[in-house]
């Protein structure tokens, strides 16, 4: 259980995060929606000790995010930022296999060799493990960025924006890929995604962000609703039932 | 991309050694292997007093150089920032300066630790003023490093002037491994230590290199790694200028060229890049005792030369060669 207690972060006198209390329950996927500003990204690099907050407490499984020894964590939840501008010439399979830095340090078991292949395999990146990660699309080294944080194994992960730089097809893929990790190994998934429909069809809860605040919570069919969308985005957004999903329209 | 083999090393380290088999036989003191094997006392004092300890100075310069070059520009982020493009080598010549003036030239103790201390603030002050750079370009951020070790080198020039000095910094900042006799270069095993310390933290360096989340998220103490690295890079650097003085380009052209081939993890690059330095600064100075024999270049004007074109080389045919 990731508990979120008053946390408040200000940057200046801006204040991005306004004394967010949360929790989210162990498994399942639960999405972050907000718009622009909101202060998604924030609350999620406040969860997983990214940033420190300037007030309010976040504790995973009781452990205190800002007290509780890096490498500890590093083995119970997994982060994966939005913007990743890596330098470094790596492999995909290098960088995949860094996922099990936690667990092993550098001296990687069979098992870790095993995980990793699976998470290669996972992601669909077999005929690019050996390629560089510069010499990769955006959309290509984002997978291998989440197939890292799958390879990390850990009970809590929590992603921004994974859908970024991905085609059509291979954003459907990554929400399917995520619900399985929620639903086939019971992990606990946070995500921060901007479509709303991606968050209609494939989370059981989502929480709604406004001006730093966590303005609702609940499950898929209590938050798709017009009145609430409008509250969130300021946007008029018809919510339709399209083959068993709502659906927001908003593109006229 | 190639993947490092095992056969890689063992060339890599067979060619060192036949080098450096090679390079006890050349000067311009007779020495030759039948002396040695007749055990003429004169040639084995040859071997012994110089050519053998230029042989491990040059092997652990060469080494802790292009180790130190790896490890900083890979924790900066950036291909161009080495200690010789960081200021942290003109930091640590004017550390020697400072202190031949407080106590004397010969006090080789305090000249190392004045140089350590000079490369590590030197080296902190350059990277707290690259956290405030607003640019963050490829090229503008070693040229910037490069400003700052001339407004540095500047300064010790001065310095030097005023106490009549010019001379002795002369010599110290051209790199020269004929003058290191027995008793004279055994503080590099130093800098030979710390670059095996180095390798224990290759995973490390090499998940700091990822950025700041990427390391917190897989547990790594990101700024205590990255401190860790730079206090390595300046303490190689120190202990190299302090007993053979500046050797140019190492630190900048091995581990460019060695993770072009071999990619950044460090747990390859790292022994890569120390075979390849001592080959290739053994190598150099080979050169320069041979050149103009019995005369001998520097091998800082050696590595200067060589260094300078393969440089070019690297910036001219960088971007096909995946170096951004």
């Amino acid at each position: 259980m990731i508990e979120i207690k008053d946390v408040t972060k200000r940057y200046g006198d801006t204040t991005v995060v306004d004394r967010v209390s949360l929790t989210i329950r162990p498994g399942g996927v639960t999405s972050v929606i907000g718009a622009n500003g909101a202060g998604k990204s924030t609350l999620l690099s406040i969860i997983s000790r990214l940033i420190p907050a300037d007030a309010g407490t976040v504790t995973v499984d009781g452990l205190d995010v800002a007290t509780t020894p890096g490498e500890l964590l590093a083995r119970r939840l997994a982060v994966l930022r939005q913007d990743n501008h890596m330098s470094v010439r790596l492999t995909v399979r290098e960088l995949v296999a860094f996922g099990r830095f936690p667990h092993s340090g550098g001296r990687l078991t069979a098992r870790d060799h095993e995980l990793v292949d699976e998470a290669i395999g996972y992601f669909e990146l077999d005929g690019l493990a050996d390629r560089h990660l510069d010499q990769l699309s955006g959309g290509q080294r984002q997978r291998a960025y989440v197939a890292m944080v799958l390879c990390q194994d850990t009970d809590y992960v929590l992603l921004d924006e994974p859908l970024n730089n991905l085609d059509m097809r291979h954003a459907v893929h990554m929400m399917r890929r995520v619900r399985r990790m929620a639903d086939d190994f019971g992990k606990t998934v946070v995500l921060v995604v901007h479509d709303i429909n991606f968050a209609s069809c494939h989370s059981d809860t989502i929480v709604a962000m406004r001006d730093g605040a966590v303005i609702a919570q609940g499950s898929t069919a209590e938050m798709m609703r017009p009145e609430l969308l409008r509250e969130v985005y300021d946007l008029d957004i018809g919510v339709h039932e399209i083959g068993g999903s709502r659906i927001g329209v908003y593109f006229s | 991309m190639t993947r490092l083999r095992a056969w890689h090393l063992v060339a890599g380290t067979a060619a060192l050694a036949v080098l450096a088999a090679w390079s006890l036989f050349v000067g311009v003191s007779d020495l030759t292997l039948a002396g040695l094997l007749d055990g003429r006392p004169d040639d084995v004092r040859v071997l012994v007093e110089s050519r053998l300890p230029r042989l491990v100075a040059i092997l652990l310069a060469g080494t802790a150089m292009s180790v130190a070059g790896l490890v900083m520009m890979h924790l900066v982020g950036n291909r161009f920032v080495t200690p010789s493009t960081a200021g942290t080598t003109e930091s640590a010549t004017f550390g020697v300066l400072v202190a031949t003036l407080l106590a004397g030239g010969e006090a080789l103790i305090v000249k190392m630790a004045m140089a350590v201390a000079f490369a590590l603030l030197g080296t902190f002050f350059f990277m707290a003023v690259l956290r405030r750079l607003t640019f963050r370009d490829m090229m503008l951020v070693p040229l910037a490093g490069i400003m700052f070790g001339g407004v540095i080198g500047a300064a010790t020039m001065f310095v030097a002037y005023r106490a009549d000095l010019l001379q002795s910094l002369g010599a110290w900042t051209a790199g020269d491994f004929s003058g290191v006799l027995r008793g004279r270069y055994e503080l590099l095993w130093i800098a030979g230590a710390v670059t095996v310390l180095g390798y224990l933290y290759a995973d490390r360096f090499t998940v700091a290199g990822l950025g700041r989340s990427f390391a917190i998220n897989l547990g790594v103490r990101y700024d205590r790694v990255v401190n860790t690295g730079l206090v390595l890079a300046a303490v190689i650097t120190a202990v190299v200028v302090v007993t053979v003085g500046e050797v140019p380009f190492v630190s900048l052209i091995v581990p460019n060229l060695v993770t072009m081939a071999l990619g950044d993890n460090l747990r390859y690059a790292l022994p890569a890049t120390a075979l390849t330095g001592a080959l290739f600064v053994l190598l150099c100075d080979i050169l320069g005792r041979v050149v103009r024999f019995p005369y001998e270049i520097p091998v800082s004007t050696v590595l200067g030369v060589i260094g300078s074109a393969v440089f070019l080389t690297l910036l001219g045919g960088g971007k096909r060669m995946g170096l951004r």
